[in-house]
């Protein structure tokens, strides 16, 4: 492992209140693992950096959350980290949000990153921290810091039982040197870690209390709403605004944009005392839309492309093995099924919303986003200020699911605040969600299987088929080679399969459409295809899909390993009464391995899905329960894309528009789930997301086998 | 525009507001009640959801001039941090919740339900519930929650004011 972080320290005694606050933080390079110590001089809070832990002589221990939490529970699991080590229980701590600065390393909650790359710094932090309290009630006692041990808060001396509490030895400790190598502790140590807690969140989100982004509220601000080409791709040609202005309570109408990262586009907005009366407005604009090309944004012409594609050959990923062709060739059997994805959307049930104020050199912004300081560099960007004259404030998250680290919503409310010279608060309507992007880009997945005399997997090629998320929100050029991020789940890192000869190659269709990342990205729709591929393959071979699951990964023990638990706890070697089937997935992603198990079964009513038994093996954990509710998230969000309507654009606009034609999972339909924690002390993985993948070709398994009829296409139909 | 008198967890509000405004964003914009979320626009998420008396109804499509001077709660009457429902004790007791969004209408309904069918099975639950969307999918932790309340209500009939969260199963 790599070395980590650089760790500052800074002291400070904030003016008049007399308080001593012992800070300590570290700034994070990108990739870099390892936690580097530094002394740094003595400076102002605010001015030098801001620090992830907080302690002043009043005891207050103020902890730093660096990631945003959507949901999936950093807001407990960042602080716990450094409680652990820093000895104080969670109700000890009080918990805020960074904004965003450099300091804080990167703060873009995505990847299913946070545990997974925050799990040795923040913890290293709270030992560096700990040992500086326990060496100045050492020094005050004059014994050695051995003789003394800290808990809840206080440091103890072992002998005397003497103690201070950490407000007493702030000041003491602010002088001491900072520790290069605190010591960590032995996890079986662990209070904190690894064991079930509630989340502090929960009691404010079950209130109402808990501020979302578009609970902000500032005095004098309008409320804007803004009407968008149904095409996407909007340029206004005229637009008559007077019925929108008699409304009352609307204060302005005005030509607009909307920054995407590939193309910035025409938009009329209205602006108003209250929102309702920015909605009535905006039903009044009459606005002429210049033509727009449909071409590049039909999906049925761009699910056609992709097919057209499918009969050229791909560009090689790396980590390819064996010669393909030839073996594929030599087969016996030789098998191959094309599976297609559509395009999805995120649908968080929090509308994007921005409050955002431009003033003559400095912009603030109150907004749910899955980064701060991502919308600091692209603000300022795109307002023309510097970084420090950009202000964030990170609320909750009304859900995100990658849709919340796209800016464009914050740069439509920063347009139209600094035209109003006021504050404005932008929500988007559900309609605008839906029918305006981005979306999960559709793909296809082509396979050949090839099979020998003796019923062994030789061969197998995975041509993935979609358009570039790196192309055309990060502007990287791909031309001529496969896109690195488009083999997740599936590729060599991910997907350890024990075939010779194996190839995974790739091609690009293009769209016009805008396209995100949305829950696992790429596995998401890649795993679909694999996973029910090697079904296929399994039943040419005439082999149970355990059976040749447990020969492909025979090389992986953690693969290994949760294919046999998760058999175990469904109980897949059991015989199932007539009319009931099951299917099972497995896949990796963001360093997690997650399997599932559904049972399927006919009814009078169609088939229902009546259980799903879920094996994740993440490493070492923070909080089991909130890894069992993510499992769970995943669950019911994979299936809604598996089950669901797709995304179409057609007639010139996307034709779904709110949850009567977009449909999602409901109460009603959700089947049975049971998740397992595989436990080990392997290195923590991803947790938000690695659920997904798996899901929608476990289920297409298990409707294979309860009907027979192979579904390679979103919705899958439970008819 | 007209002054509209609102009654909202018990206190009367009188706001001057278009009178087709969605009682949503007269909560929200006028009461300043925040609580309250704004999902859909079409009563198809419930994340929305208020009490005319007693009564769950969607607030994003009930325009203000049908409620006036009726008895309106939101989430933030049912109860408090400090003050829990005894619905509120069994969404923390089961972790319901994680973006949280939606949990002020999913909690408006299963109060409501409670009231009509202080024991409700699985199925009363999934009839009743199925008008409130949760994209994080909290809907299993969501039914044991309810019966989790029910029970707590049935063995006292005061609603719960625990103020800690526990995590036993």
């Amino acid at each position: 492992m790599k070395s980590l972080a650089i760790n500052r320290r800074n002291f400070l005694k904030t003016g008049g209140s007399a308080s001593v606050v012992l800070a300590l933080g570290f700034s994070i390079p990108a990739h870099s693992e390892e936690v580097v110590l530094h002394k740094i001089p003595q400076t102002t809070l605010g001015l030098e950096f801001s620090p992830y832990i907080l302690i002043d002589d009043t005891g207050k221990i103020t902890i730093l959350n660096p990631r945003p939490d959507m949901g999936q529970g950093t807001y407990q699991s960042m602080p716990a980290l450094v409680a652990e080590e820093l000895e104080v229980s969670m109700d000890q701590i009080h918990i805020s949000q960074t904004n965003g600065q450099g300091k804080y390393g990167s703060q873009l909650s995505g990847g299913s990153s946070s545990v997974r790359t925050r799990w040795l710094p923040m913890r290293k932090a709270g030992a560096a921290v700990k040992e500086m309290l326990i060496q100045a009630a050492a020094n005050k006692w004059q014994v050695s810091p051995e003789e003394c041990y800290a808990k809840e808060a206080k440091v103890f001396h072992k002998s005397s039982g003497k103690s201070f509490t950490y407000a007493e030895l702030v000041g003491d400790a602010s002088k001491l040197e900072v520790p290069k190598n605190p010591k960590l502790k032995d996890p079986k140590d662990f209070k904190l870690l690894g064991k079930s807690m509630p989340k502090p969140d929960v009691p404010l989100k079950v209130t109402g209390t808990a501020e979302f982004g578009i609970d902000v509220d500032l005095p004098g601000m309008l409320y804007a709403s803004i009407e968008r080409c149904p095409a996407i791709h909007g340029k206004v040609e005229s637009f008559d605004g007077a019925a929108a202005l008699k409304v009352p309570g609307v204060k302005k109408v005005l030509k607009a944009e909307r920054a995407m990262p590939h193309k910035t586009v025409e938009t009329v907005a209205v602006l108003a005392t209250n929102y309702w009366a920015a909605l009535q407005g905006r039903k009044k604009l009459k606005i002429k839309w210049a033509a727009v090309d449909h071409n590049t944004l039909s999906t049925e012409k761009f699910s056609a492309q992709m097919h057209e594609l499918a009969k050229q050959d791909g560009h090689d990923f790396e980590g390819n093995q064996g010669d393909f062709a030839k073996a594929y060739g030599a087969a016996a059997k030789k098998i191959q099924a094309t599976y297609e994805t559509p395009f999805a959307a995120h649908a968080a049930m929090e509308p994007v919303n921005a409050t955002v104020w431009v003033k003559d050199d400095s912009v603030e912004i109150w907004a749910p986003v899955q980064g701060p300081d991502g919308t600091i560099g692209e603000l300022s960007q795109y307002l023309g200020l510097k970084p420090e004259q950009v202000k964030v404030n990170v609320t909750f998250l009304g859900g995100a699911f990658g849709r919340k680290a796209y800016l464009d919503f914050v740069k439509e409310a920063a347009y139209l605040s600094k035209q109003a010279k006021a504050p404005v608060k932008l929500i988007w309507t559900r309609e605008d969600d839906m029918t305006q992007g981005p979306y999960r880009p559709a793909m296809l997945s082509v396979l050949e299987g090839g099979i020998d005399a003796n019923g062994n997997v030789t061969a197998l090629h995975h041509k993935i088929i979609s358009e570039s998320i790196q192309k055309q929100v990060f502007k990287a050029n791909i031309t001529g080679k496969a896109d690195g991020w488009a083999e997740e789940g599936v590729g060599a890192k991910d997907s350890p399969m024990a075939i010779p000869n194996i190839r995974r190659s790739y091609l690009n269709a293009s769209t016009d459409l805008p396209i995100l990342w949305w829950r696992s990205v790429y596995a998401s729709t890649n795993v679909f295809g694999h996973e029910s591929f090697v079904d296929e393959l399994a039943h040419a071979a005439g082999k149970d899909p355990l059976d040749l699951r447990l020969e492909l990964f025979k090389d992986s023990p953690r693969f290994v390993n949760v294919l046999k638990t998760v058999a175990e706890k469904s109980g897949y070697r059991e015989k199932l009464p007539a009319g009931k089937a099951r299917g099972m997935a497995i896949a990796r992603s963001f360093s997690t391995i997650c399997a599932h198990v559904f049972t399927v079964a006919k009814t009078a009513d169609g088939i229902k899905i009546e259980k799903v038994v879920s094996v994740i093996d993440c490493g070492m954990t923070v909080n089991p329960d909130n890894i069992k509710a993510q499992t769970e998230s995943n669950v019911v969000y994979g299936l809604t894309a598996a089950l669901k309507s797709p995304i179409v654009f057609a007639d010139g606009a996307v034709q779904q528009s709110n949850f009567h034609n977009y449909p999602v999972l409901r109460i009603n339909e959700i089947p049975q789930m049971e998740v397992h924690i595989i436990e080990n002390q392997e290195a923590p993985g991803g947790v938000g997301e690695p659920g997904l993948p798996p899901i929608a070709p476990a289920l297409a398994n298990a409707l294979f086998n309860l009907t027979g009829k192979r579904q390679r296409k979103f919705p899958l139909s439970l008819v | 525009m007209a002054q509209t008198k609102l009654t909202v967890n018990g206190k009367a509000y009188t706001i001057d507001v278009d009178p087709e405004m969605p009682l949503l964003w007269a909560i929200r914009d006028f009461v300043g009640l925040k609580g309250t979320k704004f999902g859909c626009g079409m009563a198809q998420c419930g994340a929305c959801t208020v009490h005319l008396n007693g009564t769950p109804i969607r607030s994003c499509s009930t325009p203000v001039s049908v409620v006036k001077g009726q008895k309106i709660t939101t989430i933030e009457g049912v109860g408090t941090p400090d003050h829990l429902h005894a619905v509120q004790q069994a969404w923390i007791d089961e972790q319901v919740t994680q973006c949280g969004y939606c949990q002020s209408g999913q909690i408006m309904s299963a109060v409501a339900l409670l009231k009509e069918k202080p024991k409700p099975t699985d199925e009363d639950i999934d009839l009743y519930m199925q008008g409130n969307i949760c994209r994080c999918g909290t809907y299993q932790r969501v039914r044991k929650a309810i019966h989790r309340a029910a029970e707590s209500v049935q063995n006292s009939p005061v609603p719960a004011t625990k103020k800690t969260a526990s995590l036993e199963r």
